[in-house]
């Protein structure tokens, strides 16, 4: 049994910084938010959240409905700045960068920081095209054959190529749930995104096209920040290294998901895991 | 801690809780008849354990039984998690405390047709002891406190002492009087497995400690080494 070592976990969770006050020095923190506040019209959504997202693993974020997660996950990639009368407070840095600066452009953002939803939403396009209309959009490829190689690779590292490769002119609609969902992912993957954020990827899904996608998960993990909103306790456990606990639209308690899953520091979070909350 | 919102959840961690607290309730009876079948040189008495250890038995595998089911269904976390892990081990622990108790009434049975031995007064301080530890470390696991578990762990430095002393009391009488030595190696034995559920009783306050506070009790427990003594 591993000793539990709070105070290594505090020291990760630290905030490091450049001599200079610049932003984030530490390389593995690949998205860091400061005090962000979230409202709708008078409503507040989120309290003052201070959380670091690690580079090249996979964070989970869980909590009752409610509690301000897919608000949060939404703010990476400014979705919520499409919501009439959100007003977002605080700082989101990605790579040391403001995401809120004026020298941002939210489409450009948008493909860096690709999302994924809860229901498969492919376009009323062919499955190639589902997959080649950002990278097209976005000017990644000079050539036909550039566009092709993009999404192979896409549909592979979706683990869908095998199951496509033969039938890519049919409309992506054709595919079942899990395929489509697949295919989501793989249409995030092509236009090269750094972060790709999932809202309960799976809860739309059987128990095999899930394990399917927690599988890919856990291979994307290697090359992409990925956070993910879930509200299977088992699915955290499963993909993810981090595990952020919220509540009432604050973040309650973070730490190695392993940690936060056999031993938490807070009731709260205890209550939550372990189904006594309510 | 309040309750499940499945409340079914939580009637089954107290039913196991409370299938442990029968478990050792019984080692304890199987122990304190153990030594009082040997001290008193009751063959009877000393059958009834070995008769009897079957419903420890039967019991762990009960607690095995619904500790699988409770993982498949329930999948619990945290505390939760670790009072389910707690209790098969414990379960096991008792189990084993209870063969050893078996094991020495068999002996009891043994030394009955032989003449009392002098170092039976001893043995009987030791089960005693024996016997105290136990029932602290049940006591510890349903109240739940580390602390008190935390006592029984360290106090298990007397039981060793005591199991120092008996060993070479045994050896000088052997040696003295080599007829006594069918008899004084019996007891040996009984004095070792004595020893031995000491043991398990501070494995059991390890696993309170764990269940309580989900860290593991790692300092080194003070230990008397009998053999770099003779």
């Amino acid at each position: 049994m591993n000793r539990v070592d709070h105070a290594a976990i505090k020291a990760s969770d630290s905030d490091v910084r450049r001599p200079d006050g610049g932003p984030t020095a530490d390389p593995r923190i690949k998205v860091k938010t400061r005090g962000v506040s979230v409202f709708y019209g008078d409503k507040q959504a989120l309290f003052g959240v201070d959380l670091d997202i690690d580079e090249k693993s996979v964070t989970a974020l869980i909590g009752p409905s409610g509690c301000g997660k897919s608000t949060y996950l939404r703010c990476i990639n400014r979705m919520n700045d499409t919501i009439e009368g959100c007003r977002i407070e605080g700082s989101i840095e990605i790579d040391g960068e403001d995401i809120h600066d004026r020298s941002i452009d939210p489409v450009l953002l948008r493909a860096r920081v690709g999302m994924v939803f809860q229901k498969p939403n492919p376009f009323p396009k062919s499955i190639f095209d589902n997959v080649a209309y950002g990278a097209r959009i976005h000017g990644l490829a000079s050539s036909r054959k550039e566009l092709e190689e993009i999404v192979q690779s896409s549909l592979e590292k979706a683990g869908l190529w095998g199951e496509v490769k033969d039938r890519l002119g049919q409309p992506g609609t054709s595919l079942s749930g899990g395929q489509q969902q697949r295919l989501v992912i793989a249409r995030a993957i092509a236009v090269r995104p750094d972060v790709i954020l999932m809202d309960e990827p799976c809860s739309a899904l059987d128990p095999i096209a899930t394990a399917k996608i927690e599988e890919l998960i856990d291979e994307l993990r290697f090359n992409y920040c990925i956070v993910i909103v879930t509200h299977s306790m088992a699915q955290a456990a499963r993909v993810s290294q981090k595990t952020a606990f919220f509540h009432l639209g604050k973040l309650v308690e973070t730490g190695p998901t392993e940690l936060i899953f056999t031993n938490p520091r807070e009731s709260r979070t205890q209550d939550y895991i372990t189904g006594r909350f309510g | 801690m309040t309750d499940h919102t499945v409340r079914s959840f939580s009637a089954e961690l107290e039913e196991l809780s409370g299938d442990i607290a029968r478990m050792g309730g019984l080692a304890e009876d199987l122990l304190s008849d153990a030594i009082q079948a040997t001290v008193s040189r009751d063959a009877a008495l000393a059958e009834t354990v070995v008769v009897r250890d079957a419903l420890v038995d039967a019991l762990q595998v009960e607690v095995e039984r619904k500790i699988l089911r409770l993982l498949a269904l329930r999948q619990p976390l945290a505390r939760d998690l670790r009072e389910v892990i707690a209790a098969l081990k414990i379960a096991a622990e008792l189990e084993r405390i209870g063969d050893l108790a078996k094991n020495i009434a068999k002996r009891a049975k043994l030394i009955d047709l032989m003449e009392p031995g002098p170092a039976l007064k001893g043995l009987s301080r030791m089960g005693r002891l024996v016997n105290a530890q136990l029932k602290r470390v049940l006591d510890a696991y349903s109240a739940m406190e580390t602390a008190a578990a935390a006592k029984v762990w360290t106090r298990d430095e007397e039981v060793d002492e005591h199991y120092m002393s008996l060993f070479r009391e045994l050896l000088t009488y052997m040696m003295e009087d080599p007829r006594t030595i069918s008899g004084c190696a019996h007891l040996l034995f009984v004095a070792k497995n004595l020893e031995r559920i000491g043991d398990h009783c501070t494995n059991i306050a390890e696993e309170i400690h764990f269940l309580v506070t989900g860290e593991t009790l790692t300092t080194e427990r003070p230990k008397v080494d009998v053999l770099a003594n003779n």
